[in-house]
């Protein structure tokens, strides 16, 4: 990947980002900063990525494994929390119901 | 067919379903499935990349590999899923901040890795590589110090208060710029380390003088720097998924943050170089006595409640410190069987983060319908015959709309004092957040009940059952 690609991306991202979000209810001001924390241990791939292509060198290794470990931390982690914040939002169209 | 192809396509769909769940987040309907859409398009990513390794023609994982993935994988997913599973609702705000921290640890440590040990001494790498351990030590630092106040293991230490707190954060800011420089013509392994202290020291300076009240809005943007952090790491390893993924937090991050700054119209300057609010006030604030505290009973409180028609309770931080959410469901429960109409009055920053009344109310099992946001219930105040202030103080101040020297003017608030009486349970006169005197309980209508929430409110229940209340 050469690098005005990769700033394409960059920029595309961006402002992909910044029409992302136009209004937001108070209520999801948690959820959603919490969704999208998640959403930035995407550097998990980087972690694998750095593991893959490590070879035999331990040092990098273990740096890449604990780089996922924290990753994933923030992934799993963060994804569970935010569910269980909105599974308590959840409740009210089921008791509209009865 | 081409391995790479595979891998661009898989890609291609989880930004598709990455844009789509941060999308669906923003919007009440949507939020549960969008984050799960989210979640499911982060596995794709790793099948997606797995896939690219494997089948790919002379690069295979190594066992080794595979070893070192399932140990950080285990290890990494399951401490996140317990503490997302065990942590309390009420501390929500701080196990964000504590996630976000390892986001950035993660980004710093891919960095240190490359830098040492597969640098390919490419000029755009080396500047991720830079970027990346400057905003990922930031963003680590910061939000552990975040968590850490939040969760009351830090106060806020008074010589941070001072101006000189610019001087010593400028004074880092610039050792760092020049590792930054240096490093950017020549890599040594102590210009690193230098990096590494100033940028994490540079985080903590800049979090440590902002006060509880403003977290929220440092955790939002600390987010959005740990999507910054991603974005470098993906020009790092040369990863357009890390890059686009990175960037869309990045950016979403900051407008929720202006959206948040908004509803405290605050800043985002004065959150961040202003200090606490309290430190603010102090200067503007002469006279901060209360002159006319009325203190009453919970027997007077629960004869009021009785003959009321239209009760609307205030919730904030004090509520939820307490636990008390469940009691104050049950003195709800009893009013409403007496024909009394009780809704809850949501102000946006109430508690320690934007939506923590919802998440605290929703987990007592109150009825969606009765949380009722500000602007649609401050027309029903002066309807009202009692008001329940519990644990809320800042965001009841009627000083935010009549003294223009007050550091809250402008700030949008309840308005509560408009109802016919208003009792305040709290535990004593202690201010707010802000530190700011509450005009509101000098006002004649006004009664204090001191008293801890989930004490007061299981008194209350008791002196509502004695009276006949909700016995039908």
């Amino acid at each position: 990947m050469d690098f005005s690609q990769a700033f394409w991306v960059l920029l595309l991202g961006s402002l992909l980002g910044l029409e992302l979000i136009g209004k937001v209810p108070p209520t999801l001001h948690t959820p959603l900063m919490s969704g999208a924390n998640a959403i930035s241990g995407i550097t998990m791939l980087a972690a694998l990525t750095l593991i893959i292509t490590a070879k035999n060198n331990l040092p990098l290794l273990i740096i890449g494994s604990i780089s996922l470990g924290f990753a994933l931390f923030n992934v799993v982690g963060g994804f569970v929390v935010t569910d269980r914040m909105l599974a308590m939002f959840n409740r009210k169209p089921s008791k509209k119901l009865k | 067919m081409n391995v790479s192809l595979i891998q661009s396509f898989i890609n291609l769909i989880a930004v598709l379903l990455l844009a789509l769940g941060i999308k669906g987040l923003s919007k009440v309907r949507s939020a549960k499935e969008a984050n799960r859409l989210a979640a499911f398009a982060m596995f794709l990513s790793i099948i997606g990349l797995l896939t690219y390794y494997l089948g790919k023609p002379g690069e295979g994982i190594t066992q080794q590999s595979w070893l070192w993935i399932i140990i950080g994988t285990f290890i990494g997913s399951l401490l996140g899923a317990i503490l997302a599973k065990r942590v309390p609702m009420t501390s929500m705000p701080e196990t964000v901040a504590l996630f976000n921290g390892c986001g950035g640890m993660s980004s710093l440590l891919v960095a240190i890795g490359v830098i040492f040990f597969q640098r390919n001494e490419t000029f755009i790498q080396d500047i991720s590589i830079l970027i990346s351990i400057f905003v990922g030590s930031i963003t680590f630092s910061g939000s552990i110090i975040a968590m850490a106040k939040l969760q009351g293991w830090l106060s806020t230490p008074s010589w941070t208060q001072s101006k000189i707190r610019h001087l010593i954060n400028i004074s880092i800011a610039i050792i760092s710029l020049v590792a930054f420089l240096n490093l950017i013509q020549s890599v040594n392994t102590s210009t690193i380390w230098l990096l590494v202290i100033s940028s994490t020291i540079l985080g903590i300076g800049v979090t440590l003088p902002i006060g509880g009240a403003d977290m929220p809005v440092v955790i939002s943007l600390l987010n959005s720097y740990s999507g910054i952090a991603a974005a470098a790491a993906g020009f790092v390893v040369g990863s357009q998924l890390l890059i686009v993924a990175g960037a869309m937090v990045g950016a979403a991050g900051l407008i929720l943050t202006q959206v948040m700054c908004k509803g405290m119209n605050r800043s985002l300057v004065s959150v961040l170089f202003g200090g606490t609010l309290s430190s603010q006030s102090k200067k503007l604030d002469s006279g901060g006595e209360y002159k006319n505290i009325t203190s009453c009973s919970v027997e007077e409180c629960a004869l009021t409640l009785e003959a009321a028609n239209k009760v609307i309770i205030v919730p904030g931080y004090g509520l939820a410190v307490a636990q008390a959410q469940h009691t104050l469901r049950e003195v709800a429960k009893i009013l409403e069987q007496n024909d009394i109409d009780v809704s809850y009055a949501i102000h946006p920053v109430a508690g320690r983060m934007p939506g923590h009344m919802n998440v605290l109310l929703a987990e007592a099992d109150v009825p969606y319908e009765q949380l009722k946001e500000m602007d649609n219930i401050n027309p029903d105040f002066p309807a009202t015959d009692v008001v329940l202030v519990l644990g809320a103080n800042d965001v009841v101040n009627p000083q935010a709309k009549s003294d223009q020297n007050s550091p809250l003017y402008g700030m949008p608030v309840l308005d509560v004092q408009e109802a016919r009486t208003v009792f305040v349970i709290k535990r004593g006169m202690s201010a707010g957040y802000s530190g700011i005197k509450n005009d509101l309980f000098d006002l004649p209508n006004t009664s204090m009940v001191f008293g801890d929430a989930k004490q007061v409110l299981s008194e209350l229940m008791a002196e509502l059952k004695e009276l006949g209340v909700g016995a039908k």
